[in-house]
C-alpha cells in the first residue's frame, strides 16, 4: 500500500469531527441502530431531544402515546412481534416512573427495550427539583442495565452499549437517563460506533461439547423423553433448529406460555401448553417422563406447581443462555449452557433418530379426556350464553392461525393461549411473567408496527381494557389496523374464579362495571360493535377482521365461567384437576 | 444444608450505582449482609467487593450467579472461612485516666495484639486487627474500664487459592475468552455437575 492510499484510507475511517448537541447524538444513535419507530411522550426534561427529533421525522416515526406505560408496552409489543429492540422516550419524574411497570414486565419476560428518559440539569440532581426523581435507582431492580448520562460526550458509546446489552444474550430492558444539560451540550462528535463487546458482560456462556454429549447420551437412552420449551427458542431465533431437534429425536414437546408459537400449534409432536391452566397431558406426564429436556425456559412457579412434587423421577437436561437459571428452581442433571441456536444443532447431530409412539399416545389419551371434560363444553356451551373458548375457536377458523394474538391478563388470556391456533413464530404476545393487566391494548399497537404485514388481534378482558383504555387515543391518531376483541364477562374473572374455588365464593370487589366500550371507541372515531348472541359471532368476527382499520368487537360472555384444567396453587403438576368438583 | 459464614468476593468495574445493584440482590431475598467492604483490587480500574453473609451453600451459589449476571460485574467467588485469610479492624475508645490507673497497658496490648492509635489526656484509642472473636474479646477486656466508643470495620479477605485477577481480566478483554474464565465454577468439575 502506498503512503497516499494509506492516507486516504485513514481519512475514510475517521469521520470528520464536528460539534453537535447531545440530543442530535441521540438521533444519530437511533439512525445507526436501525431504529424506525419510537414510542414516547414529551415533557420538560426531554425537550431538547424532542426538538432534535423534529428534524428527523422523516426517518424516525414517533408514536405519541397517551401515557408512558402505553409507550413501553407498545415498545414491548413491537419487540416481540419484530424480534428487534423497542425504543421509548419519556420525560423525567412522572414520565420516568410511569415506565416502571413496563420495565418490570420486560425484565421478567426478557424483552429487549431501550428507554431514554430526560432528567433535570445535572447541577439540580438531588435538590428535589421540579420533576426530578431518582429514576436510575428506582429502576435498578427492573432493568438489565441502566445508566445516567450527565455529559454529552458519553452519549454515543453509552447508547451503543445500551442497544448491545438490551438485545444480546438474554435480552432485557435498558434505561438511559440523560440530564438536560447533556442533551443541550455541544461536543466533538466523532461518529457512532456500534458496540459488540463489554468486558464485564458475557452475553452467552461458551458452549461445552462434553455437556451436549452427556445430554445426547441421556436422550438416546431415554424411554419416555419429554421436551418443554420456553421463549428462549424465540429469542434465540432458533425455531428451525428446535424443530429439527424434536423431529429427529421424535420427542413430544410442550410449551410454556412464553414459548408458544415457536413451533406451529398443530405440529404432530406438539402436545400443548404447560402450567397452571395448561393442558392435562403435559402436566401429568411431566411426572412420568424419564428425561425432561427444558429448552430456554426458567421453571416459573406457574409451570412447576409445587417444586418438591415436580418431575422428581426425571433426569433433567436444561438448555439455557443464562447461567443463573441453571438449578435456580429445578435441580439439573445435565446443564447445557449456551445460546440454543448453537447448542440445539449440536444436540441434534448427536441424538438418534427415534419415535415414541406409545409414549406420544399417552399424551393423546390425556388430551381425549381433557377434550371431553373441559374443551368440548367450552367450545359448545349449553345454553345461549357464549363462552370465551368458542370465540377463540371461531377466530381460529377465520384467521386460519395466521394472526398475531396479543392477550392481556386473566381468564381470557388463559383461554386464548389454550385454544388459539398459531402457524407462525412470534404469534403470541402476552405478559407472561409479570401478569400486567392493561398490557394488551398498547402492546397490540406496538405489534402492528413491529410486523405490519400481519393481522394483529388483541384479546382483552373488560378489566384490563380499562387499565390502558386511554391508548385508544393513540390508535385514533395513528390508525394502526389492530383488531380489538373484548371478551366481557362483567367480572374480574380470574380473581372471581379463585374466590369461588378457594374463598367460599366471597366475591370481594371483582364485580367491575364497564362503560359502553363501543361508544367509548366511537368517541375516538374507532368503529365497532358489541354482540351477545351466538348467531352474530362469526359474522361479527369476520367484519372485524375484514375492516380496513382498527375495529373494536365486544363479545359478551358467560359471567361465571371458569378456566379448567387447573393446577391449584400449592399442588404438584400431576394433581391438575379438570373441574371444580375435583378441587 | 446448613447455614454458615461465606465470604463473597466480587470483581467489578468501578461504576456509580453498582453497590445498589449488588445490595438489592440480597435485600430482595431478605438476606442480611453481615459485612460489606468495597476497595480497589490488585488490578488498576477493577474494584473489589467483599461481602459476608450467613447462608447455605446452595443459596450462596445462586446469589453469586445473580451477582455475576450484572453487566458491570466481572466475577463473583464465594468461600468458606478456611479458604480465605481474613481480617477485620476494630477501634476502641476508653478514658485515659481509668485505663492508666487500673491496667498494665503494655501487657494488655501485647496479649491482644492491640496497639494504641491515639493517646490523649482525656481518651485513648486502641486498634485490634483480627478475626471476629479477637475483636470481640477485646471489648470484654475494656468494658470494665468504661468503653466509650467501639467500631469494627468490614471484613477484608484474601482467597488462599487465587492467582489474582490480572490474567483473568486479560481474558475478559478478549472477544473470544478461553474456557478458563468460563462463567461457572462447576464447568471444570464434571463429577460435581452431573448429579446422577
Amino acid at each position: 500500500m502506498s503512503v497516499l492510499e494509506a492516507k486516504s484510507e485513514i481519512k475514510t475511517q475517521k469521520p470528520e469531527v464536528r460539534s453537535i448537541s447531545g440530543s442530535l447524538a441521540v438521533m444519530e444513535a437511533m439512525i445507526a441502530e436501525g431504529v424506525k419507530t419510537i414510542f414516547g411522550y414529551p415533557g420538560g426534561a426531554i425537550m431538547p431531544i424532542y426538538d432534535a427529533l423534529y428534524d428527523y421525522h422523516d426517518q424516525l416515526q414517533h408514536i405519541l402515546v397517551r401515557h408512558e406505560q402505553g409507550a413501553i408496552h407498545a415498545a414491548q409489543g413491537f419487540a416481540r412481534a419484530s424480534g428487534k429492540t423497542g425504543v421509548v422516550f419519556a420525560t423525567s419524574g412522572p414520565g420516568a416512573t410511569n415506565l416502571v411497570t413496563g420495565l418490570a414486565d420486560a425484565m421478567i419476560d426478557s424483552t429487549p427495550v431501550v428507554c431514554i428518559t430526560g432528567q433535570v440539569f445535572a447541577h439540580l440532581l438531588g435538590t428535589d427539583a421540579f420533576q426530578e426523581t431518582d429514576v436510575v435507582n428506582i429502576t435498578t431492580p427492573v432493568t438489565k442495565w441502566n445508566y445516567q448520562v450527565t455529559d454529552a460526550n458519553e452519549i454515543p458509546h453509552v447508547l451503543a452499549k445500551a442497544f448491545y446489552i438490551a438485545g444480546s444474550g438474554r435480552p432485557g430492558p435498558v434505561l438511559i437517563d440523560i440530564t438536560k444539560n447533556a442533551q443541550l451540550q455541544l461536543f466533538e462528535y466523532a461518529g457512532y460506533e456500534k458496540c459488540d463487546h463489554v468486558r464485564s458482560y458475557r452475553p452467552a456462556p461458551i458452549v461445552r461439547r462434553e455437556y451436549v454429549e452427556e445430554a445426547a447420551r441421556l436422550i438416546n437412552e431415554a424411554e419416555r423423553p419429554f421436551v418443554i420449551f420456553g421463549q428462549g427458542v424465540l429469542l434465540g431465533k432458533a425455531e428451525k433448529e428446535f424443530k429439527a431437534f424434536i423431529e429427529k429425536a421424535g420427542i413430544p414437546s410442550a410449551w410454556t406460555i412464553m414459548g408458544m408459537s415457536a413451533i406451529p400449534t398443530d405440529h404432530p409432536l406438539a402436545v400443548g401448553m404447560l402450567g397452571m391452566h395448561g393442558n392435562y397431558g403435559p402436566n401429568v406426564l411431566t411426572n412420568e417422563c424419564d428425561v425432561l429436556i427444558a429448552v430456554g425456559m426458567r421453571f416459573d412457579d406457574r409451570v412447576t406447581g409445587r417444586l418438591d412434587k415436580y418431575a422428581k423421577q426425571a433426569k433433567v437436561i436444561h438448555l439455557d443462555i443464562d447461567p443463573a437459571e441453571i438449578d435456580k428452581n429445578v435441580k439439573t442433571t445435565v446443564p447445557v449452557w449456551g445460546d440454543c441456536k448453537e447448542t440445539l444443532p449440536l444436540l441434534t447431530s448427536l441424538v438418534q433418530s427415534k419415535v415414541y409412539p406409545q409414549w406420544l399416545q399417552k399424551f393423546h389419551d390425556y388430551m381425549a379426556k381433557e377434550q371431553s371434560v373441559c374443551i368440548d363444553p367450552e367450545m359448545n356451551p349449553v345454553g345461549d350464553v357464549m363462552s370465551m373458548g368458542e370465540v377463540i375457536k371461531e377466530l381460529n377458523d377465520l384467521t386460519k392461525g395466521d394472526a398475531i394474538i396479543v392477550t392481556d391478563v386473566g381468564q381470557h388470556q388463559m383461554v386464548a393461549c389454550r385454544y388459539a391456533k398459531m402457524n407462525h413464530s412470534k404469534s403470541n404476545i402476552t405478559s407472561g411473567g409479570l401478569g400486567t393487566m392493561g398490557y394488551a391494548l398498547p402492546a397490540s399497537i406496538g405489534a402492528a408496527y413491529g410486523d405490519p404485514n400481519r393481522t394483529v388481534v388483541a384479546v382483552i378482558g373488560d378489566g384490563g381494557f380499562q387499565m390502558t383504555i386511554q391508548e385508544l387515543g393513540t390508535i385514533m391518531q395513528y390508525k394502526p389496523k389492530v383488531k380489538l376483541l373484548i371478551l366481557n364477562n362483567n367480572f374480574l374473572g380470574m380473581v372471581r374464579q379463585w374466590q369461588q374455588l378457594f374463598h367460599e365464593k366471597r366475591y370481594s370487589f371483582v364485580d367491575i362495571q364497564s362503560p359502553d366500550f363501543v361508544q367509548v371507541a366511537k368517541g375516538y372515531h374507532i368503529n365497532g360493535q358489541s354482540i351477545n348472541d351466538r348467531s352474530q359471532l362469526r359474522a361479527a368476527l369476520q367484519t372485524m377482521l375484514d375492516y380496513d382499520g382498527t375495529y373494536l368487537l365486544e363479545v359478551m360472555v358467560g359471567k361465571e365461567n371458569n378456566v379448567f384444567p387447573m393446577v391449584p396453587q400449592g399442588r404438584g403438576v400431576a394433581e391438575i384437576v379438570l373441574s371444580k368438583e375435583e378441587i | 444444608m446448613h447455614k454458615q459464614e461465606y465470604t463473597i468476593t466480587v470483581y467489578t468495574e468501578n461504576q456509580v450505582g453498582l453497590l445498589n445493584r449488588i445490595a438489592i440482590i440480597f435485600s430482595r431475598r431478605k438476606i442480611n449482609i453481615e459485612s460489606l467492604n468495597t476497595s480497589p483490587s490488585e488490578v488498576d480500574s477493577v474494584h473489589r467487593f467483599t461481602i459476608v453473609i450467613n447462608e447455605t451453600e446452595e443459596v450462596v451459589r445462586k446469589l453469586c450467579r445473580q451477582i455475576e449476571k450484572q453487566v458491570e460485574v466481572l466475577k463473583a467467588y464465594f468461600n468458606t472461612n478456611d479458604e480465605i485469610v481474613w481480617q477485620e479492624l476494630a477501634l476502641y475508645k476508653v478514658p485515659t485516666d481509668v485505663i492508666a490507673e487500673h491496667v498494665k497497658v503494655e501487657r494488655l496490648l501485647s496479649q491482644h495484639g492491640a496497639k494504641a492509635v491515639v493517646i490523649r489526656k482525656d481518651y485513648t484509642v486502641f486498634e485490634v486487627a483480627g478475626h471476629r472473636e479477637e475483636t470481640d474479646n477485646f471489648i470484654k477486656v475494656l468494658e470494665p474500664y468504661g468503653l466509650i466508643e467501639f467500631v469494627r470495620s468490614a471484613r477484608v479477605a484474601i482467597i488462599k487459592s487465587s492467582d489474582g485477577f490480572h490474567n483473568k481480566l486479560k481474558e475478559f478483554e478478549r472477544r473470544e475468552p478461553s474456557e478458563e474464565v468460563i462463567e461457572n465454577e462447576f464447568l471444570d468439575k464434571n463429577e460435581e455437575v452431573f448429579s446422577m
